[in-house]
C-alpha cells in the first residue's frame, strides 16, 4: 500500500470518453488490463479519484499538463470496470436541490420557492425596519436628558402586525397542505417499476421484485417523461435489516426514513438519464457517512439491457487463478454473509455478490470499484472503510489475489 | 394601596447592609460556601460558571469537528498513517456529547442561573421558596454533568479505555438499543440525562411557587417584569415536557437490561415510538431554552430605549400562546418517518401557527425601540444582534415547517444552521447581553465595554462565517452527522469557510472569558442602579446582600424604580 501517492499517473491511460462503447464491447481485455495495473503500479489513492469513471478521463490528463495540474489530479477519474452500464452517463455530483430533475423533486421545489420568497419579504421588511429604527432612534449627541415619551403599547398596530402574520400564514398553510397531499397520494401506475430498499449499516440493498434482479448500492431504473403516455414513475417501498437509515437523492426527490418493522414508499420520476448522488440521511452509526447512494437513470432500452445483464448466468470461472479463488471463497466463510447467483454462497448479511463487477463503486460508494479497491477490501475492508461490519479476513496476499481473480468474474 | 408608598424615594434606597458572617476567604472556605450555600444569587452564579464551563468543553469538541469537515479526506494526514483527522467514531462520540452537553449541560443550567439569580430579586422577596430544593437541582444537574463526561474514562468498564456515547444526543431507537450500541456508553447519555431531569423539575417547581407565592406586596402577576411571566411559561413546559423524556429514558434502559421490548424493532417494538417520546421532550425543550433568551431581551430592550416594553399584554399572551402550541407541534421533526399526510399537514400547520406569536414579539420588540433614545451599551448591541439573527433562525424554521420542503431539508446541514442561528445567534447572544446587563448587579463593577465590543464584533462576524454557509450547504445536498464527505460535490469551499469563521469565534469568546476576569478585579465601580434601570433588583445593592431587601419592597406599577425616579410621570398613573 505504499505507494498510493503517486501511482495515479497510472489512472489516465484508460479510454477517451468517445471511446467507451467500444470498450463496452470488449470486456476480457480491459479486465486483464486492470489486472496487470492493480499489481504493478495501480495504487491510486481511493478519496483521490472521482468516481465517473471513464467520463472525464482524458479532460484533464495529457502527458503534458499531468505536472502543472497537482490540484486537479485530485478529481482524476480512474477505470472503472467497463461493464457498468451508464457509466456514460453525466453525473450529477453537486446534488443541488433547486436544480431538481424528477417529479418530486420539481414539486416540492416549488413550493420551496414560493416560501422562499415569502421569506425573503420579510426578511427584507423586518430588517429594513430594524435599520431605520435603530437609525432615527439613537441617542444622538445634541439630545438633553430627557427621556422619551413613555408609549405602552397600541392596541391598533398590535392588531395590524398580529393580522398581517396570520395571512401569509394562511397562504402557506394552503399551499402546504396541497402540495403535501399531492406528492404523499401521488397513485402509482400500473407499470411503475417497483423497487424494495433495504437499508443496512451501511449499504442499501435493492431488490427488483417484478424483475427479479438484486443488487446493492447503485439503483438502476429508467428515466420518466412529461408525456403521461410515456411516463414510467418508480415506486420504492423503504425498510430496514437493523437501525433507521433515510433515502435522500436530493435532485430526485424529498427523503423518507427506512424504519425497521415498517414499510415507507416514496417515488421518484426521473426526466433525465444521468447518474444521481444522494447520502444516507438518517444517523446510523460508525460509518453514517460512506453509506453513499447512487442511482443511476438509464434510457428505457439501456434499462432493459441493464436488467438483462442481471439476469444472465454468472460465467464459470476459468483460469487456474480463478478458480482456487472460487474454492476459497467457499472455504473461508465469505458465502455466510454473501450471496452468489445459485451456489451454495446465500448469505443475506452481506451485499449481493452475482453481479459485483457491473457496479460502479465498493462500499457503498466508499470508492470506485476497480481491481485496486477490490484488492484492499478484499484484503482488509477495514481499511478502506474503518468500523464497517466486514471482518478483516486475514486473507495472505496471494489468496487475496485469488479472490479478487474470482470476484472480477462475476459480471 | 396607592398611600401606602407615597412616601417615594425612602422606599427603595437602602444602604449597603453589612455583610454579616463572611470572612475574606481561604480557598477552603470558598469552596465550603459553595457546597453549603442555598443562596439563590450564588446557587444562580454557580449555575451560570458551571455552564460556561461545559460550554468551552463542548465549544472544542465542535472545535474539533469542525476542522475534521475543513477537507474532504485529509491527504496529509495519510502520511502519517490515518485517513482522517478524526476516526468515525471519535466524531460520531464528539457531536453527540456536544449537542447534549449544549442543551442539557449549558442551555439548561445558564437559564436557570438568570432564573435563580434574578427571579427572587424581580418579585422583590429573600429567596426561592425551597432553597434547599434550589442547592439539590445545581448539585443534581451539575454531577450529572460529570457523570456524563465520566463515560470518556469508564464507559465500557474500568478494564479497558472508557468512551462516550456515540449515538447522537436523540439517541434514536434501534441505534442505542443493546443490539447496536454495546457496551455501557449509551446509559451513560440516559442516566445522566434522567439525572439532570430531575434536578431541572425540581428547580422549575421551584421557580413556579416562588413566583405564585413570594411576590412582594403589590406585585400583581400584571405588574410582574416580563421576564418573571417568560419564566412561569418555561417552569411549565420543563415540567410538561421533562417526565416524557423521563420516562422514555427507564423504558429504554429497561429495553436495554431487561428486555421490555418498547423500542426493540427485533421483537415487535416501535423504532417511531421513541421518535415521539423524544420530540415531545425535545421540542418544548427549544422553547425551554428560547424563552429566556426572550425574557433578557425583554428587560435589555425597554432599558436602553428609555421606553416601557411596547403592548406588555400581548407579549404574556404571545408566550403562553407559544407554549401552549410549542406542546403540539413536535412531530415535526419526523415528517420523514413516513406519517400520513393529514398527520404530516396537521404538524406543519401547527408549526406554521407558532411562527404568528412569535413575529408578534419581534415587532413588539421594534415597536419598543420605535420612538426611543437608543443608547448602544453592551446588552443592547447584542440584543440587537440578536433580533436579525433570531429574524432569520425563524424564517429558515418557516421553511423547515413546509413538510414537503422540509423533505429535502431534514437532517441536512441547512438544519444545523437554523438551530445554531436559534440556540447560539438567538440565545447565547441574550446570554451574552444578560451577562453585561446584570454583571454590575452581581459584582459591583462595570464591564469593560472596549473588550465587549471586541468580543462582540468578533463573536459576530465568526458565527456568521460559520454558519450561514451552512444554509447552503444544506442546499446542496450535505447530510448531518457524516464524519467525512466526497470531494468535488460542491461542500469542501463551505466547509472551509465555516472552519475559518472558528478563528473569529475562538478570540471573541478568550476575550469574553478576559473580559469577565478583568472587569471583576479591574472593572469601574457599579453603584446600584448604572443603567438607569426600573425593575426592582436595581433597588438594592450590588451584590446585593444575602437577604437581598432590608425591608420589603412594595410596588405600584410595572416599574418601581421608574415611579421612584419620576413622581411627576409615575406609571402607576396610567395602569
Amino acid at each position: 500500500m505504499g505507494k498510493r501517492f503517486f501511482g495515479f499517473f497510472q489512472a489516465t491511460s484508460g479510454p477517451k470518453p468517445g471511446k467507451l462503447r467500444e470498450t463496452l464491447k470488449k470486456p476480457p481485455a480491459t479486465g486483464a488490463k486492470n489486472r496487470h495495473a492493480g499489481k504493478k503500479v495501480f495504487l491510486c489513492p481511493e478519496r483521490f479519484v472521482n468516481q465517473e469513471g471513464l467520463v472525464q478521463s482524458g479532460r484533464f490528463f495529457s502527458k503534458f499538463v499531468f505536472g502543472l495540474t497537482g490540484l486537479i489530479t485530485a478529481l482524476a477519474p480512474v477505470v472503472v470496470h467497463a461493464e457498468s452500464i451508464g457509466a456514460d452517463y453525466k453525473v450529477h455530483r453537486v446534488a443541488d436541490m433547486f436544480q431538481p430533475l424528477s417529479r418530486p423533486a420539481e414539486m416540492i421545489h416549488e413550493g420551496a420557492l414560493l416560501v422562499l420568497l415569502i421569506c425573503l419579504g420579510i426578511f427584507s421588511v423586518v430588517t429594513g425596519l430594524t435599520i431605520y429604527i435603530v437609525v432615527r432612534f439613537r441617542r444622538k449627541e445634541t439630545d438633553n436628558d430627557q427621556e422619551p415619551p413613555q408609549i405602552y403599547g397600541s392596541s391598533h398596530i398590535e392588531m395590524a402586525w398580529t393580522v398581517i402574520p396570520i395571512l401569509i400564514t394562511v397562504v402557506l398553510i394552503l399551499v402546504t397542505s396541497r402540495t403535501i397531499g399531492e406528492i404523499q397520494n401521488m397513485k402509482m401506475p400500473e407499470d411503475a417499476l417497483k423497487v424494495r430498499v433495504v437499508g443496512h449499516q451501511w449499504w442499501w440493498e435493492i431488490h427488483y421484485p417484478d424483475l427479479g434482479v438484486i443488487t446493492a448500492n447503485e439503483l438502476h431504473i429508467p428515466v420518466s417523461s412529461r408525456d403521461p403516455e410515456k411516463a414510467r414513475p418508480t415506486h420504492l417501498l423503504l425498510q430496514s435489516a437493523d437501525v433507521i437509515h433515510s433515502f435522500w437523492v436530493p435532485q430526485l426527490a424529498g427523503k423518507t426514513d427506512l424504519i425497521p418493522n415498517r414499510t415507507n414508499e416514496l417515488w421518484l420520476e426521473p426526466y433525465q438519464t444521468g447518474v444521481y448522488l444522494g447520502n444516507c440521511a438518517e444517523y446510523c452509526g460508525t460509518q453514517h457517512a460512506n453509506m453513499l447512494l447512487r442511482v443511476i437513470v438509464h434510457t428505457p432500452e439501456e434499462f432493459e439491457r441493464w436488467v438483462a445483464q442481471q439476469k444472465a448466468p454468472v460465467p464459470e470461472p476459468v483460469t487456474a487463478q480463478q478458480i482456487e479463488g472460487k474454492r476459497l471463497f467457499f472455504a473461508y466463510s465469505c458465502m455466510n454473509c454473501h450471496k452468489i447467483g445459485d451456489t451454495v454462497a446465500q448469505g443475506l448479511f452481506g451485499p449481493d455478490l452475482t453481479k459485483l463487477m457491473t457496479r460502479q463503486t465498493i462500499g457503498a460508494g466508499v470508492a470506485p470499484l476497480n481491481h485496486e479497491t477490490l484488492w484492499r477490501w478484499v484484503r482488509d475492508p477495514q481499511d478502506l472503510k474503518v468500523g464497517c461490519l466486514m471482518p478483516d479476513m486475514q486473507l495472505q496476499k496471494h489468496e487475496v489475489d485469488d479472490v479478487v481473480a474470482y470476484l472480477e468474474t462475476l459480471k | 394601596m396607592a398611600n401606602a408608598t407615597s412616601t417615594g424615594e425612602s422606599e427603595y434606597t437602602f444602604p449597603a447592609p453589612a455583610q454579616v458572617g463572611r470572612e475574606p476567604g481561604s480557598l477552603t472556605r470558598l469552596v465550603q460556601e459553595m457546597v453549603f450555600t442555598v443562596d439563590h444569587k450564588r446557587l444562580g452564579l454557580m449555575y451560570i460558571g458551571a455552564g460556561l464551563l461545559f460550554f468551552v468543553v463542548a465549544g472544542i469538541m465542535a472545535t474539533l469537528i469542525r476542522i475534521q469537515l475543513l477537507f474532504p479526506h485529509s491527504t496529509w494526514l495519510k502520511l502519517i498513517g490515518h485517513s482522517t483527522f478524526l476516526d468515525p467514531d471519535v466524531f460520531n462520540r464528539f457531536f453527540t456529547m456536544h449537542g447534549t452537553a449544549m442543551v442539557f449541560l449549558v442551555g439548561m443550567p445558564i437559564i436557570f442561573g438568570f432564573a435563580n439569580y434574578l427571579i427572587p430579586l424581580m418579585i422583590g422577596t429573600r429567596d426561592m421558596a425551597f432553597p434547599r430544593l434550589n442547592a439539590f437541582g445545581f448539585w443534581v444537574f451539575f454531577f450529572s454533568g460529570l457523570f456524563l463526561y465520566a463515560s470518556y474514562f469508564t464507559a465500557p468498564g474500568l478494564y479497558n479505555a472508557g468512551s462516550a456515547p456515540d449515538v447522537g444526543w436523540f439517541a434514536y431507537a434501534p441505534l442505542m438499543s443493546k443490539a447496536f450500541s454495546r457496551g455501557h456508553s449509551s446509559d451513560y447519555w440516559t442516566l445522566s440525562i434522567l439525572l439532570g431531569g430531575i434536578g431541572s423539575i425540581a428547580t422549575a417547581i421551584n421557580i413556579l411557587v416562588t413566583i405564585f407565592c413570594y411576590r412582594c406586596k403589590g406585585m400583581t402577576l400584571g405588574r410582574m417584569p416580563l421576564f418573571v411571566w417568560m419564566w412561569i411559561v418555561v417552569a411549565f413546559l420543563v415540567i410538561i415536557a421533562l417526565p416524557p423524556l423521563s420516562a422514555a429514558q427507564i423504558m429504554i434502559t429497561l429495553d436495554r437490561y431487561l428486555g421490555a421490548k418498547f423500542f426493540d424493532t427485533q421483537a415487535g417494538g416501535s423504532a417511531v415510538l421513541w421518535q415521539h417520546f423524544f420530540w415531545i421532550f425535545g421540542h418544548p425543550e427549544v422553547y425551554i431554552l428560547i424563552i429566556p433568551g426572550f425574557a433578557i431581551a425583554s428587560e435589555v430592550i425597554p432599558v436602553f430605549s428609555r421606553k416601557p416594553i411596547f403592548g406588555y399584554p400581548i407579549m404574556v399572551a404571545a408566550t403562553v400562546m407559544i407554549g401552549f402550541i410549542s406542546l403540539g407541534v413536535w412531530a415535526h421533526h419526523m415528517f420523514t418517518v413516513g406519517m400520513t399526510s393529514i398527520g404530516n399537514t396537521f404538524f406543519a400547520i401547527s408549526t406554521m401557527i407558532i411562527a404568528i406569536p412569535t413575529g408578534i414579539k419581534i415587532f413588539n420588540w421594534l415597536g419598543t425601540m420605535y420612538g426611543g433614545k437608543i443608547r448602544f451599551e453592551l446588552p443592547m448591541i447584542f440584543a440587537l444582534a440578536f433580533l436579525f439573527q433570531f429574524l432569520c433562525a425563524g424564517l429558515t424554521g418557516i421553511m423547515l415547517s413546509v413538510a414537503t420542503f422540509d423533505w429535502q431539508l431534514h437532517d441536512s446541514y441547512f438544519v444545523v444552521a437554523h438551530f445554531h442561528y436559534v440556540l447560539i445567534g438567538a440565545l447565547l447572544y441574550m446570554f451574552f447581553a444578560g451577562f453585561y446587563y446584570w454583571f454590575p448587579k452581581a459584582f459591583g463593577r462595570m464591564p469593560n465595554k472596549r473588550l465587549g465590543l471586541w468580543h462582540f464584533w468578533l463573536f459576530t462576524i465568526g458565527f456568521n462565517l460559520t454558519f450561514m454557509p451552512m444554509h447552503i450547504l444544506g442546499f446542496l445536498g450535505m447530510p448531518r452527522r457524516i464524519f467525512t464527505y466526497e470531494a468535488d460535490r460542491g461542500w469542501e469551499i463551505w466547509n472551509q469557510i465555516a472552519t475559518v469563521g472558528l478563528l473569529f469565534q475562538i478570540p471573541g469568546i478568550l476575550i469574553f472569558v478576559y473580559n469577565l476576569i478583568y472587569s471583576y478585579v479591574k472593572g469601574k465601580e457599579a453603584g446600584d442602579d448604572p443603567w438607569d434601570a426600573w425593575t426592582l433588583e436595581w433597588a438594592t445593592t450590588s451584590p446585593p446582600p444575602e437577604y437581598n431587601f432590608d425591608k420589603n419592597p412594595e410596588v405600584r406599577s410595572r416599574r418601581p424604580l421608574w415611579d421612584l425616579k419620576h413622581p411627576e410621570d409615575p406609571d402607576w398613573k396610567f395602569e
